[in-house]
């Protein structure tokens, strides 16, 4: 009889303990709850110091792991960076983002016994303060936004793959109408409808990305169905549930991570465009689409395009950034 | 013969892939000479560079791959310099390639007559499109293609498999061409669709000449195919000659161990059972110093064998015999492999499972308006078509058949995943026909279990082998204490004989066999009664098959577990099973023991699926059969008798009307067949062995 040489397995490195899913869940949770109460609930800025270390050590793993792709490397930095900016601008010593100080003072030049890095804003705010302020809120309704449209589309995407039939006809269908509106109609009707608030950013990104990414869970889950150990847990009687959670959607995860990056980046693009049209958050706090808005005004005169500059490379990095990330994953999966 | 100029000739062949990894040797020091009219075989397991050897040969290594020593002389001309330009007037004029997939290789939105056509549009200047036509039109019918005027004007999909290959096989002829690459050219086909391929390539040798190398993992098909062979091993020739040498003398260790794992006739699960090459192919950058084959080897002899590389040697009073084997003098190769001790036969016991006159049908809904206008929305398709038989205690019942014949839907019918259109389905005198899996008891469902066929679809890759084994005790109620189901996984590993860090292992860092043996320690989880093996080995290489069936027959043996062995090899059929069940378009046309189903009288489906099957011993003699056309599909099946339209022994009419009577020919040997009993009788056998190996 044919024995198989038993290769002897090392015992896991830190590193790799610190790669187990559970612990990175944690660390995200960590990171991202904190910020979810700062910025959604107005909880003291206490609350955010844990996140702090999470951010700097996901990034570390982050580089470690995707080492080997260059893009991915820079995607998640950008991302990052700004992600930790989120987490620590209360803690930074700016000028207050909403407080007039001095109206039209340039980049890099000196009043008041002020030095102000990217000037002021039309109405005497500190640009500084306001971009790196600006991103938290584009950054949490964002990714929360996009997380909830996931969830749902994703279930939706799993019943009408796996259970087919009626389930599938009724769910694609209504996914098929959706789909047949352009987004940002879709996006105006919702928000003028119920009024601009972040609740109704979450509602709307939902209604408007959910069909699609039904569509490519849907698609995944049809394929790997026909898979023998699916096939394996419909003979041992296991329960619908138990195999679309357990024995489809890990499976069918490579896929989803990659657009959920890309996807990312559009609802960042959206969330903007919404603030920038007077539907999403409300002013005067600090946002990179209201100051988009403000400053296409003022920048007619040549000599205040920076107020236009400043908050359009901010956000055209961070949605870079997620694409990027997004590429660098799937030329990773693509390798090996 | 000797002193003409060879059609193909590599010398020192060295090739290698360059990957992140570094450079990974694929092929070793390969030699080969192929002279006009000669076909040659390369046979090896996968991984052992074969493929490389042959896009090596087409100069179509890919962006990584490189030919790093070494010539390849194509009649005298040296491949390995020549331009892209001269290439391309060479490739599929001089030499030409078939594939192993025929879906594949033909473009699918192109016509077969275009694609016919360019063969000498291309290669030849001044042929107009009239002759290209004519051209391509003879030599489908010179492929055997029935009706080639509609086959022309068809597209690739319109067509059968079997059909598709023929194409490519035409296509390939067409510039007739000095040298023919076959690279696994019947692996996607049905066994009887193969043995009509086979019979091609024989006789397009015998006319056009034409030199050949065959590549294929299964000996069987070379020794029908090829004069000579070569055997290789992870990246090296191991052993060349011609095949009657290579079959019945051959001298080296890993040729012997091939021949040694392959269940001929004459093999006995119990008196002589196979004998698996111990151990595991090395990776490509982790092969041992000196001989690959050493650590698997029985006759390796530190200082000898892991010295440093060995070279051909040429096998002295043996005409162009060549062997990579260091110690090939001093092994005693008339040696009759150790008898290992005859384990007992199982005995019988009660009847555990009984199929009553099972019927599935399927309703197919054709949603179109031309459907609905005329009337015929609904048809049905009668997948299964009154199976009757039963299965004792211990007993392995193998069920046989091409695709389409129903037993997929046999399998899940009894796995309770489908309920059976009429009939019953009796496991330990209880009737499941009826009852879906959900609304079985968690102990039927476990009494109930499957091995599935392909290993790198049977395990989830998400999660660990431990844990999905633990799974399956938990839901079949064996054991719900954390520690005890540990444990108990523990004793599963042991029984598949896998180490027991295995745990925690994830399934895509195990091999094939490895994942089958997980597979096979998961369906034995919840002490089955029955165990349904679909196909179990046929996605494996050939000596990892004989170990994992050889577990298989060990654990049924231990646990007296019925096995119902899906299965097409007829060669591991006859090795493995008790009882033989033949089906064919759902229907069962021939079933009895083992020994009486191999034997006259037959169905004349197993005597032609018989025929079919390839067997590697030099000294049988077979009755050739080749059967015509295509299996019908169930969705249409014909009048009467299904096997009618193929059936060389159709008798007439009555074939056509009436459907066959089913007649015993001794107790349980059941053949459904409107020939006369008598004449069934009078058959002769497809298989005849030399007498004195019959007589042992």
């Amino acid at each position: 009889m044919a024995t198989i040489a038993a290769p002897t397995s090392p015992a896991p490195s830190l590193l790799d303990r610190l790669r187990r899913p559970r612990v990175l869940l944690g660390l995200v949770a960590l990171l991202w709850l904190p910020l979810v109460a700062y910025v959604m609930f107005g909880v003291g800025r206490m609350v955010l110091i844990p996140a702090i270390p999470a951010t700097l050590l996901l990034y570390a793993l982050a580089v470690i792991s995707w080492r080997e792709s260059a893009v991915a490397v820079i995607g998640v930095t950008l991302v990052m960076f700004w992600l930790f900016i989120a987490v620590v601008v209360p803690f930074l010593p700016l000028l207050d983002p909403n407080q007039p100080v001095q109206p039209f003072v340039t980049p890099l030049t000196e009043a008041r016994d002020m030095f102000f890095w990217l000037g002021t804003d039309f109405r005497g705010r500190d640009m500084l303060s306001r971009t790196l302020w600006g991103c938290q809120r584009v950054l949490v309704w964002g990714v929360t936004a996009t997380a909830v449209a996931y969830v749902i589309g994703t279930a939706l995407g799993l019943v009408a793959g796996y259970l087919a039939g009626w389930w599938d006809e009724v769910i694609s269908f209504i996914g098929n109408v959706i789909l047949s509106f352009p987004v940002m109609v879709l996006f105006i009707v919702i928000l003028t409808y119920f009024g601009p608030s972040g609740f109704n950013i979450i509602v709307a990104v939902t209604f408007a990305s959910a069909p699609a990414i039904m569509r490519i869970v849907r698609g995944l889950t049809l394929d790997i169905k026909t898979r023998d150990y699916v096939f394996a847990a419909q003979t041992r009687g296991e329960r619908p549930l138990w195999i679309m959670v357990v024995e489809l959607l890990p499976n069918a995860r490579g896929p989803i991570i990659v657009d959920a990056c890309l996807r990312l980046g559009y609802t960042t693009v959206a969330i903007t465009t919404l603030t920038f049209l007077g539907l999403g958050l409300q002013p005067p706090d600090p946002d990179w689409g209201l100051m988009i808005k403000e400053a296409a005004a003022a920048a007619m005169l040549f000599k205040f395009s920076y107020m236009l500059l400043v908050p359009a490379l901010s956000v055209s990095s961070l949605i870079l950034g997620f694409n990027l990330m997004a590429d660098g994953l799937r030329e990773m999966s693509l390798r090996d | 013969m000797a002193d003409a100029t060879p059609i193909l000739e590599c010398r020192n062949l060295c090739i290698s892939y360059f990957t992140r990894a570094g450079e990974i040797p694929a092929v070793v020091d390969f030699d080969l000479i192929v002279m006009p009219g000669e076909a040659v075989g390369i046979v090896g397991e996968s991984g052992c560079g074969k493929s490389t050897v042959a896009l090596a040969i087409m100069q179509y290594l890919g962006g990584n791959g490189r030919i790093v020593s070494g010539e390849i002389r194509f009649m005298g001309q040296d491949l390995t310099t020549m331009s892209q330009e001269e290439l391309r007037q060479l490739r599929g004029s001089k030499i030409a390639m078939v594939y192993q997939e025929p879906m594949a290789s033909l473009n699918p939105s192109m016509t077969i007559a275009r694609q016919l056509m360019e063969v000498p549009l291309y290669h030849e200047a001044g042929c107009s499109e009239a002759d290209a036509r004519q051209r391509a039109l003879e030599m489908l019918a010179d492929v055997r293609l029935p009706d080639p005027a509609r086959i022309m004007d068809a597209y690739p999909h319109q067509i059968s498999g079997g059909q598709q290959q023929r194409v490519v096989i035409a296509m390939a002829l067409l510039s007739n061409p000095s040298l023919l690459l076959l690279d696994e050219p019947t692996t996607a086909l049905d066994v009887t669709v193969e043995a009509g391929i086979v019979q091609l390539v024989r006789e397009i040798s015998e006319r056009y000449g034409t030199s050949m190398i065959y590549i294929s993992h299964n000996l069987g098909l070379i020794l029908e195919t090829c004069d000579r062979i070569t055997v290789m091993y992870s990246g090296e020739a191991v052993e060349e000659g011609s095949v009657e040498q290579v079959f019945d003398r051959m001298r080296h260790p890993y040729t012997k161990g091939l021949f040694n794992s392959i269940p001929l006739p004459g093999a006995d699960k119990h008196a002589r059972p196979l004998m698996p090459i111990p151990g595991q192919l090395p990776l490509p950058h982790e092969r041992p110093p000196g001989c690959n084959f050493g650590p698997r080897c029985d006759h390796f002899r530190a200082g000898v064998c892991d010295a440093g590389p060995i070279a051909m040697a040429t096998v002295p009073a043996h005409q162009r015999h060549y062997t990579r084997c260091a110690r090939f003098s001093e092994i005693d190769w008339q040696a009759r492999p150790e008898v290992v001790e005859a384990a007992a036969s199982a005995n019988l016991g009660e009847v555990v499972l009984r199929v009553e006159n099972m019927k599935k049908y399927y309703e197919l809904r054709d949603p179109s308006l031309m459907a609905l206008i005329s009337g015929r929305s609904v048809r049905t398709v009668k997948a299964n078509e009154k199976l009757d038989f039963e299965a004792r205690e211990a007993e392995t019942v193998a069920i046989v058949g091409e695709s389409g014949c129903g037993k997929s839907t046999f399998a899940k019918v009894m796995m309770g995943l489908e309920t059976a259109t009429e009939g019953k389905l009796i496991l330990d005198g209880k009737d499941l026909a009826q009852t879906p899996v959900e609304r079985r008891r968690p102990q039927v469902v476990g009494h109930l279990q499957m091995v599935f066929q392909n290993p790198f679809d049977t395990l989830n890759p998400s999660h660990t082998v431990g844990g999905q084994i633990a799974r399956v005790i938990r839901k079949f109620g064996v054991e719900s204490d954390q520690a005890k189901v540990e444990a108990r996984v523990m004793e599963l590993l042991d029984i598949v004989k896998l180490p027991r860090d295995f745990y925690k292992r994830r399934p895509r860092q195990l091999s094939g066999g490895q994942k089958q043996r997980v597979g096979i320690a998961r369906a034995f989880a919840g002490n089955p009664r029955v165990v349904v093996a679909d196909e179990p080995v046929s996605a494996l290489d050939v000596s990892v098959q004989a170990a994992v069936s050889q577990l298989l027959m060990d654990i049924q043996r231990e646990n007296r577990t019925t096995l119902i062995f899906i299965s097409h090899d007829l060669s591991l059929v006859r090795y493995l099973a008790d009882r033989v069940v033949v089906m064919y378009l759902g229907t069962i046309v021939e079933q009895g023991t083992t020994d009486e189903v191999f034997a006259p009288p037959y169905h004349p489906y197993t005597e032609a699926l018989l025929s079919a099957v390839p067997i590697a011993d030099t000294s049988i003699r077979k009755k050739i059969i080749v059967l015509h056309g295509d299996i019908p599909s169930a969705v249409d099946p014909p009048s009467g008798c299904p096997f009618q339209t193929r059936c060389p022994r159709k008798l007439g009419a009555i074939c056509d009307t009436e459907e066959p009577p089913i007649r015993e020919f001794s107790a349980g040997h059941r053949i459904a067949c409107h020939i006369e009993p008598a004449l069934l009788a009078e058959m002769e056998p497809v298989i005849t062995m030399p007498p004195e190996q019959a007589a042992e």
